[in-house]
């Protein structure tokens, strides 16, 4: 067979090990802001609170926005439970349905 | 009937209303502000520390536009994966709105009343209309409590969908529904409008 190009050797160790060294703590893994799909509220309305609240950009808060019209939701801001909380709280002041998860992927 | 919001020079919106509207935005909010309810200040019986420290309900409100105002604030639309995980999700919702829902009803009962204020505070002119005039933070008041009252109507007209919208839009003229359809959609027009006058 002489100089053929051999694929890339196949990856053969049990991984096990590995994910223990790596698995992040639980507590360290972190919170996002999910904002649903609902078909009440404006887009208008919606692209305007992820600007008033977030201070995000037009483009950003639009980007956003449609992510939740099409995709059915979006992840809307990250951090810790306590800050997560406080933005799903003011979500809810503007009327938008919002939740709060571990950022489990 | 029309009425759209446009910008004041300086920040702030106005917008021309005849008297069946602002009595329609009125009564509405008025419904609103009833269905919310009074808050922990009525029944703190004078004592201004007890309001601070009364805890809010840990159960979600058995009224489905109460619900939708106040959602859970753990678990959305997906089914938990375990009973676990529904157990929990139940648990950290309860902690939340202990928490946090005194004070979300007071800032829609805030909301509500502004816009009642304002249209009492209308003077006539002429015609049988007026012509309301909002500074910048009494436009984001109208803009949240006209919201709030575009989720009541929709939850009690059951739109759950995007395609529940447009089977309303076709009602025939003598469905029950049709006026309160027709009150969503001119407030969707009024809060579009509005929405447009503050944006950055």
């Amino acid at each position: 067979m002489g100089s053929v190009t051999s694929p890339a050797p196949l990856e053969i160790e049990r991984t096990e090990s590995a994910e223990e060294v790596f698995a992040v703590p639980e507590s360290d893994v972190p919170w996002i802001t999910l904002v649903h799909n609902d078909p009440v509220n404006l887009m208008s309305y919606v692209t305007y609170v992820f600007q008033a609240y977030f201070g995000y950009s037009k483009d950003k808060a639009t980007k956003l926005m449609l992510d939740v019209h099409h995709k059915g939701r979006a992840v809307v801001s990250t951090g810790t439970r306590e800050e997560m909380e406080r933005d799903v709280q003011a979500m809810h002041g503007y009327g938008l349905w919002a939740t709060l998860q571990q950022d489990r992927k | 009937m029309s009425g759209h919001f446009e910008p004041l020079p300086g920040g702030g919106a106005t917008v021309a209303l005849d008297d069946v509207e602002i009595s329609i935005i009125r009564s509405l909010a008025v419904q609103l502000m009833e269905l919310i309810g009074p808050g922990p200040a009525a029944e703190a019986s004078g004592d201004p520390l007890a309001e601070l420290f009364a805890e809010g309900p840990s159960e979600p409100p058995a009224d489905p536009v109460l619900r939708r105002l106040f959602p859970d604030a753990y678990g959305g639309p997906e089914e938990p994966a375990s009973a676990k995980d529904a157990e929990q999700r139940r648990a950290h919702s309860a902690e939340f709105r202990r928490f946090t829902e005194n004070d979300l009803r007071a800032g829609k009962r805030e909301n509500a009343l502004a816009v009642i204020r304002s249209l009492d505070g209308l003077t006539a002119a002429g015609r049988g209309g007026a012509v309301l005039e909002l500074s910048a933070e009494e436009s984001r008041q109208w803009l949240g409590a006209l919201n709030d009252l575009r989720l009541a109507i929709g939850s009690r007209l059951e739109i759950g969908e995007e395609e529940d919208t447009d089977l309303l839009f076709r009602l025939p003229d003598e469905d029950p529904r049709k006026p309160m359809v027709m009150a969503y959609l001119w407030l969707g027009g009024l809060q579009e409008t509005l929405v447009s006058t503050l944006m950055p």
